[in-house]
């Protein structure tokens, strides 16, 4: 190799084996891992979690903590070993010319130093410039980053600023001495679709203005898409396919790949269109991996005799340069995507749920001197207000909108936990928005049941699942006799599609995935005629979201339950939903049925929405629609329209003194906006297929 | 910031309040009544009489601990240093002042006379004692915490389980022994007097070591835990990762944070070396607060007890004030929301 194309390269990883070492003997988390990265270059590497991309990325650093180690093969950066380098070397490399942006900006952030003091110190141990230089240096790159008033946040401390920001500084400090390699491990997973976004773009202009060389770590498919050249898909430690995004999307050839494509949610099509295919099991741990092929057990080509013999090699397929695939029978796979959906009962129109002009208010005081004094030390947090909807028996009702819309406090008001401070829930035809769930008689709590989004918060550690099950069983007075109890408790689990035996377990002994199901079987053991379910599948990998979309979606038809879907992922929800209610800083900005939310008259916010959302398609070309500044304060909402400040198409002074009009565009589709409706339905498509030709 | 001290003052004020009440509460339920305790055994029944009557000793308990708090605060005269009574209970200060604790029966003489010179001593005791906890256990904690498992931390916690587990008499006893009796360096006694023989230093040694011993390994297992989990915490990665040398990841990122969970604990220990130093005052003879507080209580001294009460709760209450305050100032999460 010439020295020329030596320079090129800004790292090779080449046969890398990194092991943990444990009481129960060595843990081969990546058994042999190549990876060469040009300059400028911009890859993404996917699978679920558990699949080693952050340990390669935390090699990469040299960082593998005291009982990590690279066992074999080596790691060039920029042509030097980064085994053979001193603690010093090492110290000079990192945070100068490898640079990293951490999936939680909070925690990655020291709580007790300002941002100031925390970005000035990479300038001052690396490049020993003046407090005063690298301040002016940290400012300029705070303005790079498009902060606000980048003067100020120096100042101040991270848990003073919002998540995008905490988000755009962990860049600021990647940024600041120019690093020629950026590991970016899930850098968007905890911010909003639309900080997402605006995070993304970000990146994207920082590394045309830096030629940086990133390296993009991501379960999301669709970021990937947007973001990366070249993308490398990993399964248990190893690559299992690498390409070009043009080749791995289009010309798709592992597996693993068609898996992870057939088990997410897309914006095109809905239940109705197409089931989610979840890859069954789960990733197999380290330690236990099967000989031969380690996608073997999950994989539905899988060939005995063929598949689980001896190690298989990554090979180039059909002459690419660049399209690599580890898989013996991808000659004769011939994937076809299953496209039946499902049959979806006809509700019979019946209104469970009607909500009415609820309001919820939070008093908070201002303990502020200034506040005291001029006897204004109550304010009011408006959480909810004024929301309108109503649900069908049977039907799925999701209610989108990011952090702090207020859709988590309207689950709380539905299911007790808080009351409402005005307006009606008719539930059933009784009016409980002013009934706590301890004045609640057993038959409405029973009707109301709730699946939140933590598994592992909801379980009670120390009680068997049959035991958690059979007391909502026994409880609401579905059965009393034991052996009935038990009976029953054995047909939730087999209709969650769990075995009767896991009764018998206790939460510790089941899988994240396993967890939810319980959860589900829970909600769903006392016949309520409602269930709400609160971001049910976020914290879930993507294999494992699409078997609880399917399994709630099939225990709602088995016992027509009406679902109230929450969650802040669109895909996810145009998937599920029947009918969508988007808030925004506690208001219903636009409600209606699923597909016409999806389609032109949008309301600007969902706009802005639905163009953030990443496409795990190359062909499909979005709008582009960014939202400046922040979510305003909700003690201090803007006094029109709540939106008004953030609004790309604001018509001036009556969007920010006068609240819009709740306008209906037909078949219950409601539009909260002063936009004329005729000129909201001129918009074009967010969404449209690229020119063939092109 | 401004109103929450002042809130925090008047919170103070009403726990010294109710606690005043209930030690004062506490003292008249004692056997016998104040006038017989307050003369001692030996007074007649005449006098113990005329002294009830002078008192008013018939009120509700209310309006004695109104009176009560008058004599404290120097809004009335004490009326136990009327000459009438001929008590002889003379204080130079005066009858009336702010601060009036009254006259104490086991030291025969006003309160204040005993009161303040055992708080000093007390005070230089624990203050010294502080002095070397505070920085012996930060230092091995923070050392023993940033390297969780390794030689140092797991000696260290052997050690300070196996010292904080030895109470104070056991260990007094044992260094007397070895340091008195066996090799004589130091003498058996700390009772601040002959100091030709034994030197003021020589004579604070032991109990010293013995308050060390007993606290130090408290107070570091607590700075221990704290920087063990901070050196988990993904900002200490991110320091690492930005290239930033060991030592100052160490003293700029991870030793702050590690302080602000024990810092409450390391306050804690003021109020205990104040008043909990009974057991090491009792054991060398040490003239200190814990001491006269013991002592006044056999002796069925009520007025010396509710003093000695009234300032062991001030201290605490007004540690605790300080210590909200420097939490605050330590962590900016609870300084700024």
């Amino acid at each position: 190799m010439t020295d020329r194309a030596n320079d090129d390269i800004v790292l090779e990883i080449e046969n890398i084996g990194i092991s943990y070492f444990t009481r129960i003997g060595e843990i081969p988390a990546v058994p042999d891992f190549s990876l060469r990265l040009k300059r400028g270059e911009s890859y993404g590497l996917v699978g679920e979690s558990g699949c080693g991309k952050t340990t390669v990325a935390m090699a990469i650093m040299n960082y593998l903590g005291r009982n990590g180690g690279v066992v074999k093969g080596s790691i060039r950066f920029e042509g030097r070993d980064m085994a053979a380098m001193s603690g010093e070397e090492l110290r000079d490399i990192r945070g100068s010319k490898i640079a990293m942006v951490y999936q939680e900006p909070m925690s990655a952030l020291n709580p007790s130093l300002t941002v100031g003091t925390q970005l000035k110190e990479v300038l001052v141990v690396h490049e020993s410039v003046s407090d005063r230089e690298a301040r002016d240096r940290c400012v300029r790159m705070l303005r790079d980053v498009n902060m606000p008033d980048p003067d100020k946040v120096m100042g101040r401390y991270p848990h003073q600023i919002s998540g995008g920001q905490q988000q755009r500084v962990v860049i600021a400090m990647a940024m600041l001495s120019n690093p020629s390699l950026l590991l970016l491990d899930e850098p968007t997973t905890a911010l909003d679709v639309t900080v997402e976004a605006t995070v993304i773009d970000l990146i994207a202009r920082l590394r045309e203005k830096f030629d940086t060389t990133l390296l993009y770590i991501s379960h999301n498919l669709g970021l990937i898409v947007k973001v990366c050249d070249r993308v490398g898909v990993m399964y248990s430690g190893s690559m299992v396919e690498e390409g070009t995004i043009e080749e791995l999307f289009k010309k798709t050839r592992h597996p693993y790949t068609f898996g992870l494509f057939d088990c997410i949610p897309t914006l095109g099509a809905d239940k109705r269109g197409r089931t989610l295919e979840p890859i069954p099991g789960q990733v197999s741990l380290p330690h236990e991996r099967p000989p031969g092929c380690a996608f073997g057990p999950r994989c539905k080509y899988f060939k005995p005799g063929v598949c689980d013999r001896g190690e298989i090699p990554i090979e180039h397929l059909d002459g690419s340069a660049t399209h690599r695939a580890r898989c013996l029978r991808v000659d004769e796979i011939e994937h076809v995507a299953s496209s039946a959906g499902s049959e979806v009962d006809a509700s019979d129109g019946e209104v469970v749920l009607d909500i009415n002009r609820m309001s919820k208010f939070y008093e908070v005081s201002d303990i502020s001197l200034a506040a005291i004094l001029k006897g204004e030390s109550t304010l009011y947090v408006k959480a909810n207000e004024h929301l309108n909807f109503k649900a069908q028996r049977g039907r799925t009702v999701a209610i989108v909108g990011e952090s702090g819309c207020g859709k988590s406090t309207f689950a709380k008001v539905l299911t007790g936990l808080e009351t409402a401070t005005e307006g009606e829930i008719v539930f059933e035809g009784e009016n409980i928005g002013a009934i706590s769930v301890e004045k609640r008689d057993r038959k409405l709590i029973r009707a109301l049941q709730m699946v939140f989004q933590n598994p592992d918060g909801t379980l009670n550690p120390s009680h068997s699942v049959g035991h958690c099950i059979g007391r909502v069983v026994r409880k609401f007075g579905i059965e009393s006799d034991p052996k009935k109890v038990r009976e029953r408790v054995g047909e939730m689990l087999d209709i969650v599609r769990l075995p009767k035996e896991f009764a018998t377990r206790k939460p510790r002994q089941l899988s994240g995935g396993q967890k939810q199901r319980i959860a589900v079987a829970r909600a769903f053991a006392g016949n309520p005629s409602m269930v709400i379910a609160d971001e049910p599948v976020s914290a879930l990998d993507v294999s494992v979201q699409a078997a609880v979309i399917n399994l709630l979606n099939d225990v709602q038809k088995q016992y027509n339950t009406t679902l109230l879907f929450i969650s802040h992922d669109l895909s996810v929800v145009r998937f599920i939903s029947d009918e969508i209610v988007v808030m925004y800083l506690g208001q219903i900005m636009e409600s209606g049925a699923a597909d016409t939310i999806f389609e032109p008259p949008y309301h600007p916010y969902t706009e802005a929405l639905l163009s953030a959302v990443p496409i795990p398609d190359p062909d499909i070309e979005q709008k582009r629609i960014r939202l400046e500044g922040e979510m305003p304060s909700v003690l201090d909402p803007p006094k029109g329209c709540r939106f008004s400040t953030r609004c790309p198409r604001h018509l001036g002074e009556i969007c920010d003194e006068r609240e819009p009009p709740n306008q209906d565009a037909g078949g219950g589709h409601v539009i909260k906006c002063h936009i004329p409706l005729r000129e909201l339905a001129q918009v074009e498509p967010i969404f449209h297929q690229k020119d063939a030709a092109a | 910031m401004v109103v929450f001290i002042l809130k925090r003052l008047a919170m103070m004020a009403v726990t010294m309040f109710v606690a005043s009440f209930i030690v004062f509460a506490l003292m008249e339920f004692t056997p016998g009544n104040v006038a017989s305790k307050t003369l001692g055994p030996y007074a007649t029944k005449e006098q113990k009489d005329i002294l009830f009557e002078k008192l008013q000793l018939d009120d509700p308990l209310i309006t004695r601990y109104v009176r009560w708090v008058g004599v404290l605060t120097g809004v009335t005269k004490d009326p136990l240093q009327d000459p009438e009574l001929g008590l002889g209970f003379e204080d130079p200060r005066g009858d009336r002042y702010f601060g009036n604790f009254g006259w104490s029966l086991k030291y025969r003489g006003p309160v204040n006379d005993t009161l303040w010179r055992r708080l000093e001593n007390t005070l230089i005791l624990a203050g010294i004692a502080f002095a070397i906890i505070v920085p012996l256990s930060l230092v091995f904690g923070v050392l023993s915490g940033m390297r969780e498992g390794s030689m140092l931390d797991r000696g260290l916690s052997y050690t300070s389980i196996t010292l904080t587990s030895i109470p104070e008499f056991a260990s007094a006893v044992f260094l007397t022994a070895v340091f008195v009796l066996l090799l004589g360096w130091l003498p058996g006694t700390a009772n601040m007097q002959n100091f030709e023989e034994w030197s003021w230093a020589s004579q604070m040694v032991l109990p010293v070591a013995v308050l060390v011993l007993y606290d130090f390994g408290y107070v570091a297992r607590m700075v221990r835990g704290s920087m063990v989990e901070v050196m988990t915490r993904p900002y200490i990665r991110t320091a690492i990762l930005k290239g930033i040398p060991y030592r100052q990841v160490i003293l700029k990122h991870a030793l702050r944070n590690a302080l602000i969970a024990p810092f409450t604990v390391i306050l804690l220990q003021i109020p205990f070396l104040i008043t909990g130093v009974v057991v090491t005052e009792i054991a060398f003879g040490y003239p200190g607060f814990g001491k006269m507080l013991l002592e006044s209580a056999l002796f069925g001294d009520i007025t010396t007890v509710e003093a000695a009460t009234l300032i062991a709760v001030f201290i605490a209450v007004s540690t605790q004030l300080i210590g909200d305050v420097g939490y605050m100032y330590i962590n900016p999460r609870i300084r700024f929301t």
